[in-house]
């Protein structure tokens, strides 16, 4: 899981999203360039997890349209994931299941296993790979989602708040992680509510301001809007 | 003592009624674990009702075939299978008083369909008829599991993948709804297959009980599955012994059995039974 090759950008053009027949976005055009780190921010409810989803594929477009994008591409680690914490899988097996160009009826290969201890090592759960996820706390599960999205080796990584309803240790620990991904050269779209972790650590900021519109480009330009 | 036990199967008939059980017990409670970790216990019991007007247009157009019964049952239980799927669909997933209505009607309408037909008898139907059990019967009930089998093993990666995250699959641009049909038609494939010797409704017994009971003996998937299989064939053997002995159809025998097994796991099974809570309270 070393440096990614140069990928296309990706590119909204004139996007539109729905939800429930009301339209939340409108005409958002732009580009994630290949590499880059970006805050999507916005109030509860402004249809940031929407453009996620879109962007995933899992969403229709209203109008407009996402140039590359696709499942083959895009790695989504969604909201507070509402997994059956009861399923009988242990965590290294839940982090092989996520290895890309896994045969579906093979078993994993030794360098696969290898590599989703490697990820397991990581997060910080080295030593917990046969437990039952329910054996997890709610951040040690969330460093697990964060071991598979590893796993999964894609040029662009969307996450949808990460950081919700783990402590601050694990925060950070995450925070690292997502920070090798970015140095590795993969495109990453990151939803936040903290504002002060945004400034610091994110160079371009997304804002959904609720209108159907958005402002978009260097958090330094967008910071003036973030504090309302 | 071991001659209670043996003495049944001096008969032709117990033989072959123990030959298909125990091939269902090796194929269907596999799929009863998958029902129960996707929360589709329920589907079971809509299958198990959904084949019986199957079985009576089967007989009503080509008389008391088993062919006939098996297949208007197979096409049966594959509509209601995908109706139920489609209603999930469409309601998101909140479909238990759907699923509930669907079941009523389909038994409803094939016990009237059923009676109208004097030539088969209602309760050999619902709950088995272990003297039925002829060449063909056994041939279902090998055939099916000789299929189910290497169709699980194959998807196998997949369907655990989809179902513990359906939306990971999606994600991922894998074909989630692909892998549940299949898996679906499997389990069509049991419930009708088991229904001679264990009649439709018990049918379904042989594959959900062990299931459930097996989530007391492992943590793992492949654990519960390989439990499962074992509580199964010991549920078969005891039911079928005790079903020549007492004179009861087989059906209700065999799932008796098997429902003891499950009590006796959330009695006293390494994992979440009452008797370790009450070990972990202590
Ligand atoms: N299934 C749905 N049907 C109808 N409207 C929906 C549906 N899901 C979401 N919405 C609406 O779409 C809008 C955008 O929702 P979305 O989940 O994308 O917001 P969000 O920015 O991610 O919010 P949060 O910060 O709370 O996660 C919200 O106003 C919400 O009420
Ligand atoms: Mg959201």
């Amino acid at each position: 899981m070393g440096a990614v090759t140069l990928t296309p950008p990706l590119l909204l053009d004139r996007v539109r999203l729905q939800q429930g027949g009301r339209t939340i976005l409108e005409d958002l055009s732009g580009s994630f360039q290949p590499g880059s780190l970006t805050a999507l921010v916005g109030a509860n409810g402004t249809g940031k997890t929407t453009l996620l989803r879109a962007i995933a594929g899992l969403h229709k477009l209203a109008g407009g349209r996402i140039e590359g994008g696709g499942p083959q591409r895009i790695a989504l680690l969604p909201q507070g994931s509402q997994l059956d914490r009861g399923f009988p899988i242990s965590c290294l097996d839940l982090v092989t299941l996520a290895a890309p160009r896994l045969g579906w009826f093979r078993g994993a290969t030794p360098a696969q296993r290898q590599l989703a201890l490697e990820a397991l090592d990581r997060v910080g759960l080295a030593g917990l790979e046969g437990r039952s996820l329910q054996a997890l706390s709610a951040g040690q599960f969330q460093r697990l989602l964060f071991a598979r999205t590893m796993m999964q080796d894609a040029p662009v990584v969307l996450l949808d708040e990460p950081f919700t309803a783990v402590d601050t240790a694990t925060a950070a620990h995450l925070l690292s992680v997502l920070q090798d991904w970015h140095a590795q050269g993969r495109t990453l779209i990151v939803v936040l509510h903290d504002m002060k972790l945004v400034q610091r650590h994110f160079p371009r900021t997304l804002l959904l301001t609720g209108d159907g519109h958005a402002v978009w480009g260097a958090t330094a330009a967008v910071a003036p809007r973030l504090a309302a | 003592m071991l001659d209670l036990l043996v003495s049944p199967f001096a008969m032709g008939f117990m033989r072959r009624a123990l030959a298909g059980c125990l091939a269902l017990s090796v194929a269907a409670p596999p799929l009863g674990v998958f029902l129960v970790l996707r929360r589709m216990s329920l589907m079971s019991d809509v299958l198990q009702h959904g084949v019986v007007p199957g079985i009576a247009v089967g007989v009503a157009v080509a008389g008391l075939s088993l062919w006939a019964m098996g297949l208007g049952g197979l096409a049966a239980g594959l509509a209601i299978a995908l109706i139920a799927g489609w209603l999930a669909r469409r309601t998101g997933g909140r479909e238990d008083s759907q699923l509930a209505g669907m079941y009523l009607l389909a038994l409803a309408a094939g016990v009237a369909m059923i009676s109208m037909q004097r030539s088969i008898d209602l309760t050999h139907l619902l709950f088995g008829n272990v003297l039925a059990v002829d060449d063909t019967a056994l041939f279902g009930m090998a055939g099916v599991a000789t299929v189910t089998l290497p169709v699980l093993a194959l998807i196998w990666r997949p369907l655990v993948l989809e179902s513990f995250d359906p939306g990971f699959m999606a994600a991922t641009g894998g074909r989630g709804g692909l892998w549940h049909l299949i898996f679906l038609v499997l389990v069509v494939l049991c419930v009708v297959a088991g229904f001679v010797a264990l009649g439709t409704l018990m049918s379904v017994g042989l594959m959900m009980l062990p299931a459930i009971a097996a989530r007391h003996w492992s943590a793992s998937l492949a654990g519960q599955v390989r439990v499962s299989v074992l509580l199964a064939v010991l549920a078969s053997f005891c039911g079928l012994t005790i079903s020549y002995h007492l004179d009861i159809p087989t059906g209700p025998a065999i799932v008796m059995t098997a429902g003891g097994l499950w009590v006796l796991s959330m009695l006293t099974g390494p994992y979440a039974s009452l008797w370790r809570r009450a070990a972990a309270r202590a």
